[in-house]
C-alpha cells in the first residue's frame, strides 16, 4: 500500500502541477515544488550517477564507501541515484548539494576518493583534484573559484533538450520529472488536439527519425492515422544495436519518463491503444528502470485506462529483443515481436500501413520519441529555431574510442566533425594523430581527417554518401589500421546478417574471406592463392556494389559502407597489405614481421625451442636470428623472449 | 519451470520469445526436453522453435559455467584490444568462445555490445563489469576465480 | 484500375496491386527466379528477379514489388544482368564442383541459371567445412552441401504440409536448412511426403534411391522379380518419353518393365479396388453401430504418420484397411507364389509409385516379412528405363499378365484427391442399396481444388464426405473436427496436394500443366473404361470368393488390415 506522503505527492503533482495550465504556481505550490526538485533541502544531498557506465567505471563500490563513510561520521545526508550526464570518461561522477548552496559536480570518484572529497565538502571546503565544476541554480549561493558545468568545454557546446535533466534527476522518481515540467505535454495533447493536430504539430517541426532513416516523424505518424485499422501499435524500438552508440540506453537509464511520455503522445497521435518498448536484453539496467517507470506512470494515470479522463487508453508494455543485430530493422524487429526469427521483409508494404499483425504500426527510436514532449511543451518554432535547413533540432552523438574524453553529447544539428572532436571531446587521447572518424555503427563510414569539416546533419553527410545511424562517433588514432578494422565490421555484419537473402548472407561472407586473405599470411601459398589476393580489391568494389544493388534491406545495403568508405580514403593501406604484405599500423599480427635485436639476445634459446616454424636459427649463448621467409609472424617467439630482445616492424 | 509455463496460458506464437527468455533465465540454457515442451504448450512446431532459437544470441544450448566470462566485442571495445582478452581467456582456461571448461567453472562467451563503450575494453564476469582490466589483472582475476571454486 | 508503366521501352498496361513478376510473365519477358514458388507468397529472398526501376537507388525484386504508375523498367539492363550473375557465382562459391556426379544434373536449376547467365569461372573461393549427408530416413536425402536456402523446402513443409519438419537454422552465413537439434530426418517430424524434393531447386533433397537394389535382384536368378506400380505411373511415363495419348501407354509400361526383366508386372489399381470394397463393407458397419465416425481413409502413408505420430487420438477413426501397394504386396506373396510355382522367399516384390512415403511404409509394415521388398518412385523407374536402354516408344504393347489383370476405373482414380472417395461411394451404395449409384460420377468430388464436399444419398441416408489434400488443409480439418464440426462421414486425405498426381515422387519439374493433363489422363480412363466400379471387378470377386472371404470378415483382417505400429511423438 503506498504511504499517505505518496499519495498526497501524487494528487498534489497531478492536480496542481500537472494540470496547471499556466505554470504559474501560488507561493505555497512554488514552496512544495522547491522541496520536490531539491533546490531547497534541510541537509545534505549526494547524487551518484549508477547508470551502466557508471557502474561499470565502479559506482557500486563508491556508493557503498559513501553509505560507510555517512554511517561512520555520524553525518546525515540523502543519497539520490542519478542516471548519466554523458560524460562518461569522468564517472562515476559524484555530485554533492550542500542547504542553501548549489550544487557541485565531482570526477572520477572512485572509491578510495570518496573519504577525502566528501570530508573536505561537509566542512565546506573543497578537495585539490576532482572538481568538475558547479551547477547553475537560481536563488543559491555559488561556490567560489568553481566553474559552472555549461562552461567547461564537455558543456559548454551542448544543446541539452532531451539531456536537460539526464544525470540530474533520479529516474526512479516520477516527481522529479514531472516537477521539471513533465506530463504536462501529454495532459495537453490528449486534451486540446485531436490526434491529425498532433501529427500536424510534429511535421511542422521538422522532427525527423533518428534511428538512421531521418524519415519525417510526423510524416510516418500521419500514414499510420490515416490507415484504417481497429487496432494499431505504436513501438518504441530501444534496440540500439550498433557496437561504439550508447545513447538511447543512456537517455532510458537517465529520464525513463521523458520516453514514456514520448511514447504516449505519439500513440495518441496515430490511434494506437498499445505500445510496446523493444528493448535491448544486454540493457539489464534500462530494463529494470523502464520496468519501474512504467509501474509508476500507471500508479499516476499516465498510461492506462482513460488518461486524464480524455478516454484515451493506452497499455504498455516491454518486450526484450534476444540478441540480433538486424532486430534494429524495422520489419526484422516486427518479425521477432511475432515470435518468429528476426528476418526483415520488402518494403513496401511500410510497416506505418502493415505492421505488426498486419496492422498500422509505427516504430520510432527513442531519442525520436524523447523529442516529443519538448515539441509540444514549447512548440515547433523552438524546435525548428535550432539546426540545419534541413535537419532540425539536436541530436545526441556517442563519442568512444582514442578521444580524450568519452561519452554521449546532445548538440544542435550541424555541428562539424572537427568541432566536436577537437573542442567537446578534447581531441586524440595520448597526443597521437588522427587518422579517421568513424560514424554510424558497423554498416557506417570511416570519414578521414580531409573531410572533418563536413557539419553533421542528413543532408550534407548523405552527400557524401554517408548515412547518419544512431550517431555513434568512434574516434581512431593513427595505430588503427583501417584494412583489419573493414575486416572487423564485416566479420561483425556477416555474423549478423539475418541469412534471408543472397547478396548480404554469401556477400558479405565472401567479402571476409577476401578480407581475411589480405590480412593474414598463410603457411603457403600456391600461385593461385596470391593471384586471388592481387585481385582483392576489384572484387571487394564489384561485391559491395551487387550488395548493396541486390540486398533485401537497409543491413545489406549498407553491409560494404565500410570497405567501400576505407578503400575511397584509405586506399593505399590496402595495396600495402596485399602488395607489400604489411601493416604500418602494426594490427594485423600475422603480417608482422620479427626480428632479434643481437645487442640483447643473449642466446637462451628458449625462442628456438618455441618456434612452430623452424624458423629461429642460432646456437646457445650466441645471437639468435629469426628468417623472414620462414616466420609466419605467430608471435610465440616475441611472447616466449624473457629479454624483449624480440622486435616486429 | 511449471510457473513460467502457467504464465503464458495463450497459445499465441508472439510468446514464444518472452516465454523461451524466461526458462533460459531459470534454467541457465535450453534443452530439448524444454522444446519438446514449449512445443506442446504453444502448438509450434519443436523444428521452427530450434529455427527462433539458434536465430538469436542470447539463446544457448549448453550449460553456463560457474562464472561465465563475457568478453565486449563492440568497435570500441575491439579498438581497444578487446581481442587480446579473448585469446588470453581461451589459453588460460583452454575454451573457444561458447564453450564450457572441462571443469565447468568458467564458460566463455563473446556478446556484440554491452554499452559500455565510453570505459572500453569492458568484460563482465557473471553480474560484475570490469573495464579498462590489463592482461595481467585478468589473469590474476581468472586464477583467483579458479582457485576460490577448488 | 489499370495503369501504365513502361518495361524496356514498352508501354504496358497493368492493374494496381499486380506484383511486376506477374506483369513480366503476361508480356512474355523472362527474368530468372529462385526462391519463387506460384501458389505461395513471395519472400523476396534469393533477389535473382531484381530488376532496375528508374529513380530508385538500388533494385527492387519483381516477384514482391508492386507496379506504380510512374514506373520505368529495365529487366535485362547491364547493371541487372551483373548483380544477377554476381549473385549465381556467390551461390557457387560455396557450391560442390560436382554436377557431372549430382542427382540433378541437366535437372538442376542452379546449373540453369548459370548457364542462362553465362558463368564461365569459379569466381570466389569457397572455403567449405564438410557437412554430413542426412540419409538414416528411408524416404529422403538430405546434402545440405547443395542447399542455396531458397527456403522452398521448408515454406512448403510449413504451409502446404504444415509440419515444419525441415526449417531455417542459425543465422547470416551459418544458417541452414536443418532438423530440431541437428538429428536426422529420420527423428524428426517428417511425415515423409516429400513435397520438398519436389520444390529442391538442386540435388540437395533427393528421395533414397533403391535402384540398385532393384537392379541387383533383376539379375539374380534365384529370385523372381515382379512389379506393381501405382495409377499415375503410366501418365507420368507418357510425359517423360513423350507418348502420345493415342497410344496404349499402360501396356507400353508393361512391355518396358518386362523388358527390364520382371517377370510379371501388376496393376496396383486392382489392389485398390480391393482397398475400396474392405473399406465400404467397414463404413457401412461403422455407419450401422454409428462409432468411429467421420471414417479417415488410410491409403496416403504420411497421412497415417502423421495421425499415429502426431495426433493418436484420432488413430481410432482411421481405417485399418492396408494401403493398395500393401494390399497387392500381400497379394502377390501369399496368392500369386502358390500359383507360380516360387517360393514366397523368392518372390522380389517392387512397387512403381509416385510417393516417398511409400518407402518407409514398405519399410515398417509392423511384421517381420516386409510385404513390398523395394519401392521406387517414377523418378527412378525413368532413370532404371533408360539405364537399362529400354526405348519405350518403339516397343510393342504388352498385354496384362494373367492373374490380377483387370481394375476398375474406380482404382485408377486413387491417384488423385477426391478420387478414392468417388470409388469408395460407388460401392457402398451398391452395397447397402444393392443398385448402381446414378450418375456415377460426383462432381463435387473432382478438380484441383484442395478441399472438396460433398453430399450424397445412400440408400435414403445423407452421408457428407470430405476430401482434402495438402497435409496443412487436412490438419486444418481436423482442428475443426476436433472442435465440434459433426455430421461427417467419410474423410479423404492426400498429404500431397491434389494427390498422387503431384506426389513426391513425380517426375521432376511437375507443374500445374502437368497436373491438369494427369488428372485429365484420370479422368478420362473413368469415361472409357468398362469396368467402372470396384465390386464388378471380376478378379476382385474372384478374389474375395477364393481366397478372402466376405468383405470386413475375420480373415480379411488378417490379410488386409495392417497392424497398428507404434511410433512414439517426436
Amino acid at each position: 500500500m503506498p504511504t499517505q506522503a505518496i499519495t498526497d505527492n501524487r494528487a498534489f503533482l497531478v492536480e496542481k502541477v500537472i494540470k496547471n495550465y499556466s505554470g504559474i504556481f501560488d507561493a505555497s505550490t512554488t514552496e512544495r515544488v522547491a522541496v520536490i526538485r531539491r533546490d531547497k533541502i534541510s541537509r545534505p544531498v549526494i547524487y551518484l550517477g549508477t547508470g551502466t557506465s557508471g557502474s561499470i567505471s565502479g559506482a557500486k563500490a563508491t556508493l557503498g564507501k559513501i553509505n560507510s563513510y555517512l554511517s561512520e561520521a555520524r553525518f546525515s545526508a540523502d543519497i539520490i541515484e542519478v542516471g548519466c550526464t554523458g560524460f562518461c570518461s569522468a564517472e562515476p561522477l559524484l555530485d554533492i548539494q550542500l542547504p542553501g548552496k548549489t550544487r557541485l559536480s565531482f570526477r572520477n570518484v572512485t572509491e578510495d576518493k570518496v573519504e577525502d572529497i566528501l570530508n573536505s565538502v561537509f566542512h565546506h571546503t573543497l578537495p585539490d583534484d576532482h572538481i568538475l565544476g558547479q551547477y547553475k541554480q537560481d536563488g543559491l549561493e555559488e561556490w567560489p573559484n568553481i566553474p559552472m558545468l555549461e562552461q567547461i568545454s564537455w558543456f559548454s557546446l551542448q544543446r541539452r533538450h532531451i539531456l536537460k535533466n539526464a544525470g540530474i534527476i533520479s529516474p526512479a522518481s516520477i516527481e522529479d520529472y514531472i516537477v521539471r515540467g513533465g506530463y504536462k505535454s501529454l495532459y495537453k495533447t490528449v486534451l486540446n488536439y485531436p490526434a491529425d493536430k498532433i501529427c500536424e504539430i510534429i511535421e511542422q517541426s521538422e522532427l525527423r527519425g533518428r534511428g538512421g532513416g531521418g524519415y519525417p516523424t510526423g510524416k510516418k505518424w500521419k500514414v499510420a492515422l490515416d490507415t484504417a485499422g481497429d487496432q494499431k501499435f505504436m513501438i518504441c524500438n530501444a534496440d540500439e544495436s550498433d557496437p561504439g552508440a550508447f545513447m538511447d540506453r543512456a537517455v532510458i537509464e537517465s529520464d525513463p519518463h521523458r520516453v514514456i511520455e514520448g511514447i504516449a503522445i505519439a500513440a495518441y497521435a496515430i490511434g494506437a491503444s498499445q505500445a510496446i518498448i523493444y528493448v535491448r536484453t544486454d540493457y539489464e539496467n534500462s530494463l529494470k528502470i523502464l520496468e519501474q517507470a512504467i509501474g509508476q506512470a500507471k500508479d499516476y494515470g499516465m498510461i492506462g485506462e482513460d488518461i486524464f479522463g480524455s478516454g484515451f487508453n493506452l497499455s504498455v508494455s516491454i518486450r526484450q529483443g534476444a540478441g540480433a543485430f538486424v532486430c534494429g530493422e524495422e520489419t526484422a524487429l516486427l518479425s521477432s515481436l511475432e515470435g518468429q526469427r528476426g528476418l526483415p521483409r520488402s518494403k513496401p508494404p511500410f510497416p506505418a500501413e502493415k505492421g505488426l499483425w498486419e496492422h498500422p504500426t509505427v516504430i520510432n527510436n527513442v531519442e525520436t520519441l524523447a523529442n516529443v514532449p519538448g515539441i509540444l511543451e514549447n512548440g515547433p518554432g523552438w524546435f525548428k529555431a535550432v539546426g540545419t535547413k534541413y535537419s532540425k533540432g539536436t541530436k545526441l552523438f556517442s563519442i568512444a574510442g582514442k578521444s580524450v574524453y568519452t561519452g554521449f553529447i546532445e548538440v544542435p544539428m550541424g555541428l562539424t566533425f572537427s568541432t566536436i572532436i577537437s573542442q567537446i571531446a578534447g581531441g586524440v587521447k595520448d597526443g597521437r594523430a588522427l587518422k579517421a572518424v568513424q560514424l554510424g555503427g558497423p554498416s557506417g563510414v570511416c570519414i578521414p581527417p580531409a573531410d572533418l569539416e563536413t557539419p553533421l546533419d542528413y543532408e550534407a553527410l548523405s552527400d557524401k554518401g554517408v548515412n547518419l545511424g544512431l550517431g555513434g562517433l568512434i574516434i581512431l588514432d593513427d595505430k588503427t589500421c583501417m584494412v583489419n578494422l573493414a575486416r572487423y565490421f564485416i566479420e561483425f555484419l556477416q555474423n549478423e546478417s539475418c541469412g534471408k537473402c543472397i547478396p548480404c548472407r554469401e556477400g558479405t561472407s565472401k567479402m571476409l574471406d577476401i578480407l581475411e586473405g589480405i590480412t593474414k599470411r598463410p603457411k603457403e601459398e600456391s600461385t593461385h592463392e596470391t593471384l586471388e589476393r592481387f585481385k582483392g580489391v576489384v572484387q571487394l568494389e564489384n561485391l559491395a556494389s551487387v550488395i548493396r544493388d541486390t540486398s533485401l534491406c537497409g543491413l545489406g545495403r549498407n553491409a560494404p559502407n565500410p570497405v567501400l568508405s576505407s578503400l575511397k580514403w584509405f586506399r593505399e593501406e590496402f595495396e600495402e597489405h596485399i602488395f607489400d604484405r604489411k601493416c604500418s599500423a602494426g594490427v594485423c599480427h600475422d603480417l608482422r614481421s620479427f626480428y632479434i635485436d643481437v645487442d640483447l639476445c643473449n642466446g637462451c634459446n628458449i625462442c628456438q625451442k618455441k618456434c612452430p616454424e623452424n624458423a629461429i636459427v642460432g646456437s646457445l649463448k650466441m645471437p639468435h636470428f629469426i628468417i623472414e621467409s620462414k616466420c609466419t609472424g605467430c608471435a610465440i617467439c616475441f611472447d616466449a623472449c624473457k629479454f624483449s630482445a624480440i622486435f616486429f616492424k | 519451470m511449471d510457473h513460467i509455463f502457467e504464465k503464458y496460458i495463450l497459445k499465441k506464437p508472439e510468446n514464444l520469445i518472452p516465454l523461451l527468455q524466461e526458462i533460459q533465465k531459470e534454467n541457465g540454457y535450453l534443452t530439448d526436453e524444454i522444446i519438446e515442451r514449449v512445443s506442446a504448450h504453444l502448438n509450434i512446431p519443436t523444428n521452427k522453435i530450434y529455427g527462433v532459437a539458434t536465430f538469436y544470441d542470447q539463446f544457448r544450448f549448453k550449460q553456463k559455467g560457474k562464472y561465465h566470462i563475457q568478453v565486449c566485442r563492440g568497435t570500441s571495445c575491439y579498438l581497444c584490444s578487446s581481442t587480446s582478452y579473448l585469446k588470453e581467456i581461451e589459453k588460460l582456461l583452454k575454451v573457444k568462445a561458447g564453450s564450457l571448461s572441462r571443469d565447468k567453472k568458467f564458460s566463455f562467451e563473446t556478446v556484440s555490445c554491452m554499452g559500455g563503450c565510453s570505459q572500453s575494453p569492458v568484460i563482465r564476469i557473471n553480474d560484475k563489469t570490469y573495464h579498462h582490466l590489463s592482461l595481467a589483472e585478468l589473469h590474476t582475476l581468472i586464477r583467483s576465480l579458479r582457485e576460490k571454486t577448488e | 484500375m489499370l495503369l501504365t508503366i513502361e518495361i524496356n521501352g514498352q508501354q504496358v498496361s497493368s492493374k494496381r496491386g499486380e506484383t511486376i513478376l506477374t506483369v513480366l510473365n503476361r508480356i512474355g519477358v523472362k527474368v530468372p527466379t529462385l526462391c519463387h514458388l506460384s501458389n505461395l507468397s513471395p519472400t523476396g529472398a534469393c533477389r535473382m528477379c531484381v530488376v532496375e526501376v528508374e529513380g530508385l537507388s538500388h533494385l527492387v525484386p519483381a516477384c514482391s514489388h508492386q507496379v506504380e504508375e510512374w514506373m520505368r523498367i529495365h529487366t535485362h539492363s547491364p547493371r541487372v544482368l551483373k548483380a544477377r550473375k554476381t549473385l549465381v557465382e556467390l551461390l557457387l562459391a560455396n557450391h560442390p564442383d560436382d554436377c557431372l556426379y549430382c542427382d540433378r544434373n541437366g535437372t538442376c536449376e542452379l546449373q540453369e541459371l548459370s548457364e542462362e547467365l553465362q558463368v564461365r569461372e569459379r569466381k570466389y573461393m569457397s572455403r567449405n567445412k564438410p557437412v554430413q549427408i542426412d540419409k538414416a530416413c528411408p524416404s529422403i536425402q538430405r546434402d545440405p552441401a547443395k542447399c542455396v536456402l531458397c527456403m522452398r523446402c521448408s515454406r512448403v513443409c510449413r504451409e502446404i504440409v504444415g509440419v515444419s519438419a525441415i526449417d531455417a537454422v542459425g543465422r547470416g552465413s551459418h544458417t541452414r536448412i536443418g532438423t530440431s537439434y541437428n538429428r536426422g530426418l529420420n527423428f524428426n517430424a517428417c511425415v515423409r511426403c516429400g513435397q520438398c524434393i519436389m520444390v529442391c531447386p538442386t540435388g540437395a533433397l533427393t528421395e533414397k534411391k533403391s535402384i540398385q537394389q532393384v537392379i541387383e535382384a533383376l539379375s539374380n536368378p534365384d529370385l523372381y522379380p515382379v512389379v506393381q506400380f501405382s495409377p499415375t505411373v503410366p501418365a507420368a511415363i507418357a510425359e517423360e518419353f513423350g507418348l502420345k495419348s493415342s497410344k496404349d501407354i499402360l501396356n507400353l509400361l508393361r512391355a518396358a518393365l518386362k523388358k527390364m526383366g520382371f517377370r510379371q508386372s501388376f496393376d496396383a489399381s486392382m489392389a485398390a479396388d480391393i482397398n475400396i470394397m474392405e473399406e465400404a463393407a467397414l463404413f457401412l458397419d461403422r455407419l450401422q453401430k454409428n462409432t468411429k465416425l467421420p471414417l479417415l481413409t488410410s491409403c496416403c502413408p504420411a497421412w497415417v504418420r502423421y495421425i499415429e505420430v502426431f495426433r493418436p487420438e484420432f488413430a481410432t477413426y482411421l481405417s485399418p484397411v492396408k494401403s493398395p501397394q500393401q494390399i497387392m504386396g500381400t497379394l502377390i506373396k501369399q496368392y500369386i507364389t502358390s500359383s507360380a510355382g516360387v517360393k514366397p522367399g523368392k518372390v522380389f516384390v517392387v512397387s512403381v509409385t509416385p510417393c516417398t512415403a511409400g518407402k518407409s511404409e514398405a519399410e515398417s509394415n509392423g511384421s517381420e516379412t516386409r510385404l513390398v521388398d523395394a519401392v521406387i518412385t517414377i523418378r527412378e523407374l525413368i532413370r532404371m528405363i533408360r539405364l537399362l536402354g529400354i526405348d519405350i516408344s518403339n516397343l510393342d504393347p504388352e498385354p496384362a499378365d494373367s492373374a490380377f489383370s483387370i481394375s476398375s476405373s474406380s482404382g485408377r482414380l486413387f491417384g488423385i484427391s477426391g478420387g478414392h472417395l468417388e470409388g469408395l461411394i460407388r460401392s457402398i451404395n451398391f452395397m447397402s442399396s444393392g443398385q448402381e449409384l446414378s450418375p456415377l460420377k460426383i462432381n463435387d468430388l473432382r478438380g484441383l481444388k484442395p478441399k472438396k464436399e460433398a453430399k450424397v444419398r445412400i440408400n435414403k441416408q445423407s452421408v457428407n464426405v470430405v476430401a482434402v489434400s495438402g497435409l496443412a488443409n487436412a490438419i486444418g480439418f481436423i482442428d475443426e473436427i476436433a472442435n465440434g464440426r459433426e455430421n461427417i462421414h467419410i474423410v479423404e486425405v492426400m498429404a500431397c496436394l491434389n494427390g498422387c498426381i503431384n506426389g513426391g515422387g513425380q517426375r521432376t519439374g511437375t507443374d500445374e500443366k502437368c497436373l491438369k493433363s494427369r488428372m485429365k489422363a484420370l479422368y478420362d480412363i473413368d469415361e472409357e473404361e468398362m469396368v467402372k466400379v470396384a465390386h464388378k471387378n471380376p478378379v476382385v470377386n474372384e478374389l474375395f470368393e477364393k481366397f478372402l472371404s466376405g468383405p470386413n470378415s475375420q480373415r480379411n483382417q488378417e490379410i488386409l488390415h495392417k497392424t497398428p505400429l507404434k511410433t512414439s511423438a517426436i
